[in-house]
């Protein structure tokens, strides 16, 4: 693959792919020696536009695992905040040797641009553009529900039949998206739950299943899986709902609600949480939550990208 | 394009048995001894090897695997190829006297690749390796400890492995050679990844 | 530069095959077969002839934008176009909301001498939308503005807008809406659907324009005013400006060429070259307004040509200006999708892109009938060809075109303006020569107005 832009590009083999590699790098991180020489003399920039100080490291222990060379280039402060455009930017990398870039962007498609703009030759990975997709929050989420419902038998597995309930903002939510093109290739069934002012209005090219009201839907759909999403502050300014109280009440998994999920049912939360709004203590500290291994995982499906777009011939397009 | 059998399911598995018998003479015994394989078919010959060593001593001889994708020298030359797992017995390496198995042994690369794998998950006391064939024109200094067959090709010729576990039947074949004049000498080998 | 040309053998769009000779300005012989003695001849065999096209909704930049376009420039593509005169909108920088600036633009239109200039101004002051601008001053001034449009901006207040419709139907004039409700496209980046949720850009909902629609239409009957619409984009839209016309509502309608053939999919490239306001719509839309401009629900083809430079649109998304530049591809979009589909014949092109424009905005001595005494804005369209549009076929400065690479029919070969020529066998005339030929007619304008029997010494405007 040359770049990693979204999901919605991956086919079913792809997919499957990444995850199987994702597995072998993630025993790497059980040895002695916790780093492979295959990505040493490429250089990975993680070009940052918005504040993310987990993803970045994420990214940036990935690559080093790999051997890699990393440079971390936040935009605040940066020529970037002083009205530098994305392709001054790029060039600069590029001509500073950049075999990857890692980008993070306010700007739904920015990586598309990037892409397909010509100002680079090195491998783009979207680590999150505007409110259109995470692709690697979407694999390891992936990999996280593979490995709970496979254990050790996961290698060469999809998510045949699995439910995935998405619950929250699922109108901003790039982690929702690139998660329903992808469990939805993977074979897994997706419902999203959220009040209507949160939903976009027509989501019939999502392939998902919608809900309002939470409780019905967990009765209904017994789900798998159940990830929650983080409700921004802001958007109790713009009307989207009245308080966070009412919030909590009808779409938070508290403590009453995270009982009456089927006994199985694993919960999942990309991090960070609004514990006592979106999710209780409860739900976050189980065992049935992933929230760590969400964490863990997403470094060895970092790898598996990283060295998936970097470390061949790069002729091959996605 | 002539192909010419070189071992049958006989001879490969005369040749297994020997190897087993070689490699517990040199060690004095199975103490010790870890048997990986390298993917894909050289896990197929480490699991026969070890189970053939196991029943000739009498001790359990570990079994594992190492992948070497990810320390080849050659990843940028090519598309990405997936990886395959790797695989360590419970006891680890550590101290432990390895015998990396392979089905051929060619430029040496691969083996490099497996050393270098190897030195990342532990620190054996010695390595030793077996392979199946081992067919000349190495290009680094690297020699197989036990040798199922020696088989001098020429560059523009390609071998065959065939294991029943992988392909169904077993044999090792040679195609082209003499009297197949302009075929390309580096022609990649598609029966057993050149080692 | 010549004042004499002889239009030979051109086809008419009621399929006569006539010569057109013109001279100072004026068709003063039609017929077959006339004398070419002292005129420069011009072989049109197999042309269409066409009343030269007015555009209602053009955007020169100047002043304040001249790093994407100039009235010359911009002149110079409404020629390549096929077009004799077009509606400068009045988003300029300083906003054309006094007489001073639509003289200045009016001016600078009259000295490029490609296209007759007339100035749109703005409804509010400074395009705020809070206070009515100096409309009085606009109309009486030399610009003569009949059409005034905070185009760029939506008149949402709705009482501004009453207002405005009253205030302006004092002065003879029309209110041209761009209908955006500003509180519904609040970081509005493309058509709100299925595409928008799909790609995480902020939607633009159809509502927004209808809502508009049908609040102004309600209120131009109320007060007797007349309404125009600008760029209409949705079928819904449609449905309105049907309604309100079947009511005796005094609206017209304009749509864009490229809401005529492109829809929202495009997007999907975020190739920014595709981001426009209103935005792109769903092939339901497309279909919905190829009908109405079929039917006369919407009046006119206005290009709402929008250069930007390349800073502008060479980035992501969300950071790229909106519009595109069409007034040099306007007439091969509407062949490729009214005429080739059989919507509309040659006859109802020129009705839309001249007759109806010139109607509404009141642009005198356009779009006038081809007949001996008529003002010779003329243009010769070459229907049989076709091309690949490329940047060579742009004519501005900008270079913001979404067909680009894209298989277009006809080619316009030439255009008169005030009977000299402005494009001739294809390419534009050189900007030094039309500069003359312009001077030469407004001479003639002056010696004319200053002899004792002329009828309209006083401030006589555009011929």
């Amino acid at each position: 693959m040359r770049h990693l832009l979204s999901t919605a590009d991956l086919s079913r083999d792809d997919a499957l792919r990444v995850l199987d590699v994702s597995e072998d790098m993630a025993d790497v991180a059980t040895r002695q020696v916790k780093k492979l020489p295959t990505l040493r003399g490429t250089t990975v920039v993680n070009l940052f536009y918005e504040d993310s100080t987990r993803t970045r490291i994420s990214f940036e222990a990935a690559a080093k695992r790999l051997s890699a060379d990393v440079i971390n280039f936040a935009a605040k402060g940066s020529s970037v905040s002083k009205g530098e455009s994305l392709k001054d930017t790029a060039q600069t990398l590029a001509a500073m040797g950049a075999d990857g870039i890692v980008i993070r962007h306010p700007s739904s498609g920015a990586p598309r641009v990037l892409a397909d703009s010509g100002w680079v030759e090195a491998g783009i990975v979207n680590a999150g553009d505007g409110t259109h997709e995470h692709p690697t929050q979407a694999l390891l989420d992936a990999f996280t529900m593979r490995r709970r419902v496979h254990g050790a038998a996961s290698r060469g597995r999809d998510l045949d039949g699995l439910e995935v309930m998405i619950v929250g903002d699922i109108l901003h939510s790039r982690v929702a998206r690139s998660n329903a093109w992808l469990l939805r290739t993977l074979g897994a069934r997706v419902t999203v739950v959220a009040p209507p002012t949160l939903l976009p209005v027509d989501l019939s090219r999502l392939g998902v299943a919608v809900r309002y009201d939470l409780d019905d839907a967990i009765r209904e759909v017994r789900p798998d899986v159940v990830m929650m999403l983080r409700i921004q502050q802001e958007r109790m300014n713009e009307a989207f709902f009245p308080n966070a109280r009412e919030y909590a009440g009808s779409w938070g998994l508290g403590a009453a609600r995270f009982a009456s999920l089927p006994p199985e049912t694993i919960v999942m939360h990309p991090g960070p949480m609004n514990r006592g709004l979106e999710i209780s203590d409860e739900a976050a500290d189980s065992p049935r939550s992933t929230v760590r291994d969400q964490v863990a995982n997403g470094v060895a499906v970092r790898m598996a990208v990283l060295y998936l777009t970097l470390a061949g011939d790069r002729e091959d397009s996605l | 394009m002539s192909t010419r059998t070189v071992l049958s399911q006989a001879d490969i598995t005369r040749a297994l048995t020997r190897i087993a018998h070689e490699i517990l003479e040199s060690n004095r015994g199975p103490d010790g001894l870890v048997v990986l394989g390298v993917p894909t078919r050289g896990v197929v010959l480490a699991d026969r090897l070890g189970a053939s060593l196991s029943s000739i001593s009498g001790v359990p001889v570990p079994v594992g695997a190492v992948d070497v994708t990810m320390y080849r020298d050659d990843l940028r030359r090519n598309p990405t190829r997936a990886s395959q797992p790797t695989s360590l017995p419970a006891g680890g390496i550590d101290g432990a006297t390895v015998v990396l198995v392979d089905d051929v042994l060619y430029s040496g690369r691969t083996v490099r690749a497996a050393l270098d794998a190897l030195s990342s998950l532990g620190r054996p006391r010695a390595v030793r390796l077996a392979v199946l064939v081992d067919r000349g024109h190495r290009e680094l200094p690297i020699r197989a400890d036990f040798v199922g067959k020696n088989l001098p090709t020429s560059t523009a010729e390609r071998i065959f492995v065939r294991l029943a576990e992988v392909d169904g039947d077993e044999l090792v074949a040679i195609e082209g050679g003499a009297g197949d004049d302009g075929r390309p000498a580096a022609a990649p080998e598609t029966g057993g990844a050149p080692s | 530069m010549t004042t004499t040309h002889l239009i030979r053998a051109a086809e008419t769009v009621d399929g006569t095959r006539t010569d057109v000779l013109v001279r100072d300005g004026v068709v003063v012989e039609l017929g077959p077969g006339l004398s070419s003695a002292g005129a420069s001849v011009v072989d049109a065999d197999g042309l269409l002839l066409l009343p030269g096209l007015v555009d209602l909704h053009t955007h020169l930049r100047e002043p304040g934008g001249e790093g994407s376009e100039t009235v010359l420039s911009g002149s110079r593509a409404a020629a390549a176009g096929g077009y004799t005169a077009v509606n400068a909108m009045a988003n300029s920088s300083p906003v054309a909301d006094t007489a001073g600036v639509v003289e200045q633009v009016q001016a600078l239109g009259d000295r490029a001498g490609y296209v007759t200039v007339r100035p749109i101004g703005a409804v509010s002051q400074g395009l705020a939308g809070t206070h009515l601008s100096e409309i009085g001053a606009m109309a009486r001034s030399r610009a003569a503005v009949r059409v005034f449009s905070d185009d760029g901006h939506c008149v949402s207040d709705p009482l501004l807008m009453r207002r405005a419709l009253e205030y302006v139907k004092g002065f003879g004039g029309v209110l041209a809406q761009h209908a955006q409700e500003p509180r519904l496209t609040v970081g509005a980046q493309m058509n709100e659907g299925a595409l928008s949720a799909e790609l995480g850009l902020g939607g633009w909902p159809a509502v927004a324009e209808e809502s508009i629609i049908a609040r102004d239409v309600l209120l131009a009957d109320h007060v007797g005013a007349r309404l125009h619409v600008c760029h209409v984009s949705t079928a819904g839209s449609v449905e309105v400006i049907r309604w309100a016309k079947s009511r005796g509502i005094d609206v017209t309608a304009e749509v864009t060429p490229h809401h005529l053939l492109l829809t929202e999919e495009l997007v999907a490239s975020y190739d920014s070259r595709y981001k426009v306001n209103p935005p792109l719509r769903r092939q339901e839309d497309v279909d919905a307004l190829r009908a109405a401009l079929a039917d006369g629900t919407v009046d006119i083809v206005a290009t709402d040509h929008a250069p930007h430079t390349s800073e502008a649109k060479c980035c992501e998304w969300d950071a790229a200006a909106n519009g595109m530049v069409g007034l040099e591809s306007a007439l091969s979009v509407v062949h490729r999708t009214m005429v080739d589909t059989g919507l509309l014949g040659w006859a109802d092109v020129a009705r839309v892109m001249s007759i109806a424009p010139a109607a509404i905005g009141q642009v005198a001595g356009h779009g006038r009938p081809l007949a001996v005494g008529e003002p010779a804005e003329l243009t010769l369209y070459d229907r049989d060809v076709t091309r690949t549009f490329a940047t060579e076929h742009l004519a501005g400065k900008s270079r913001n075109s979404p067909y680009l690479g894209l298989e277009l029919p006809g080619r316009v070969q030439a255009t008169f303006h005030h009977g000299y020529a402005t494009v001739l066998d294809g390419e534009v005339v050189d900007a030094p020569t039309v500069a003359r030929a312009a001077e030469t007619v407004a001479a003639r304008a002056v010696l004319a107005a200053g002899e004792p029997a002329s009828a309209d010494a006083e401030g006589a405007t555009s011929r």
